[in-house]
């Protein structure tokens, strides 16, 4: 490689009036917030929502969460994808841990297709936040898929009693479907992190 | 076959626990990242057109004026995103923030005791044109306190988020100004190994400079590049 990349800088505490100004009631539009799925969208729609912990234990409210998905089909929203996701659904949300009253981030989207047919459905995370650095990326399982993880590529290579730290549980709610997943920065049950 | 990019160069890279930087001990994980061969998850990543741009957006001078312009030292910030490759990356979104020429955030949540601009709002952002180009005109973001340690000041810095093609490439970053004698005592700045810190200050150009208007500085980011081995499918 001949130049070497831009060394990354922490989110810092200030980010909502840039990256996601509506959310938080700023005077910007916003270029994705936790509203994925449309009118048009296909598929099972669901929630997806969890909180972050700290070392302590305590609830992170300045965290900033970034999804990107395939679509009910598992296809994606990119020239990469030769197949092109449907229309109505860009698989890109944003959402910061600040305004909900118990600090969670919450995503209103799809379920995903397999990309690909040997891997289970899943979602793509980034986490941002004061104090980290560089940014993380982790993945969310669904745990009504358990024949599909046990064979995904990925999931079955994390060591096993790390495995549940990226399955989220499926709920049946009054208001729909919710998949419950927190993300753990530190401690006994670290979520697993991958070096993209 | 689909291209795939190239690896994190964690080299270039802070640490992701860095005692210094208080919030990083209970913060940053603890645990290495698992390694993860890159699929069509990683290679693709959000599509951001230049119909994400309106108006004033990358002039930060004028998209927060209410009765007259900001206070404060107008720059131009521009120059090119790249992948490590060197080739140019067109169609990337980049979105700023950056608090006024006092040191003030319009964040709510920020209590430093200077004076907000009612004229300056202190985000926005563009895309990058075929070449790779970007420019922003603003205002010289001033220095802050910050509880950290005893007399902790940030130095003067711009926030940068950067869409590069993929989800592999994302960056999130700060950009700094040559000079600044807060530099040597920031943790956050000197987090990053010392043989790459100058990658995050600008530079003045006076090619830049927009006669009788604007200081400009120059400030190239490089992003993973695309790698030649192809992605397995
Ligand atoms: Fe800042």
């Amino acid at each position: 490689m001949a130049l070497r990349q831009t060394p990354s800088q922490t989110v810092g505490p200030y980010f909502a009036y840039g990256l996601t100004p509506r959310q938080y009631g700023y005077d910007l539009a916003s270029i994705a917030d936790g509203t994925m799925a449309r009118a048009d969208t296909g598929g099972e729609r669901i929630r997806v929502e969890g909180r972050v912990f700290d070392g302590a234990g305590a609830v992170v409210g300045d965290a900033m969460i970034e999804l990107w998905q395939a679509d009910s089909l598992g296809r994606y929203a990119h020239p990469a994808d030769p197949r092109g996701s449907n229309a109505g659904f860009t698989g890109f949300g944003r959402f910061g841990t600040g305004t909900d009253p118990q600090q969670r981030f919450v995503f209103d989207t799809i379920k995903p297709g397999r990309v690909s047919a040997g891997e289970a459905p899943y979602l793509n995370v980034i986490v941002f936040m004061r104090g980290l650095l560089a940014h993380v990326y982790t993945r969310l399982y669904f745990d009504d898929e358990a024949a599909a993880n046990a064979a995904d590529p990925v999931l079955s290579g994390v060591p096993a009693e790390r495995r549940d730290t990226l399955v989220a549980r499926r709920e049946t709610t009054q208001t729909g479907i919710v998949y419950r997943f927190d993300i753990r920065m530190q401690g006994d049950r670290e979520t697993v992190f991958f070096d993209v | 076959m689909t291209e795939t990019y190239g690896a994190r160069d964690w080299s270039s890279q802070p640490p992701l626990i860095h005692p210094d930087y208080k919030s990083t001990l209970l913060r940053g994980p603890t645990k290495k990242p698992l390694p993860l061969k890159q699929s069509l998850s990683e290679v693709t990543g959000p599509v951001h057109g230049a119909e994400c741009v309106t108006g004033h957006d990358a002039d930060l001078t004028r998209n927060g004026r209410r009765n007259g312009e900001p206070l404060g030292e107008r720059i131009v910030v521009g120059g090119r995103v790249l992948g490590d490759d060197g080739r140019p990356v067109p169609n990337a979104l980049i979105e700023i923030w950056q608090s006024n020429a006092a040191g003030r955030y319009v964040h709510g949540a920020d209590q430093h005791d200077a004076p907000l601009d009612p004229n300056f709002f202190g985000g926005g952002r563009c895309v990058t044109d075929a070449d790779g180009r970007y420019a922003f005109r603003t205002i010289k973001p001033g220095a802050y306190p910050w509880p950290n340690h005893h007399n902790g000041w940030r130095p003067a810095h711009i926030h940068f988020s950067l869409f590069g093609p993929s989800f592999a490439t994302r960056l999130v970053t700060q950009i700094y100004f040559p000079g600044d004698p807060l530099l040597a005592l920031d943790p956050i700045f000197l987090g990053v190994p010392a043989d790459c810190r100058d990658l995050l200050v600008a530079k003045f150009s006076i090619d830049r400079t927009e006669p009788a208007f604007a200081l400009g500085y120059d400030f190239d980011f490089v992003l993973r590049g695309r790698h030649a081995t192809p992605m397995e499918s």
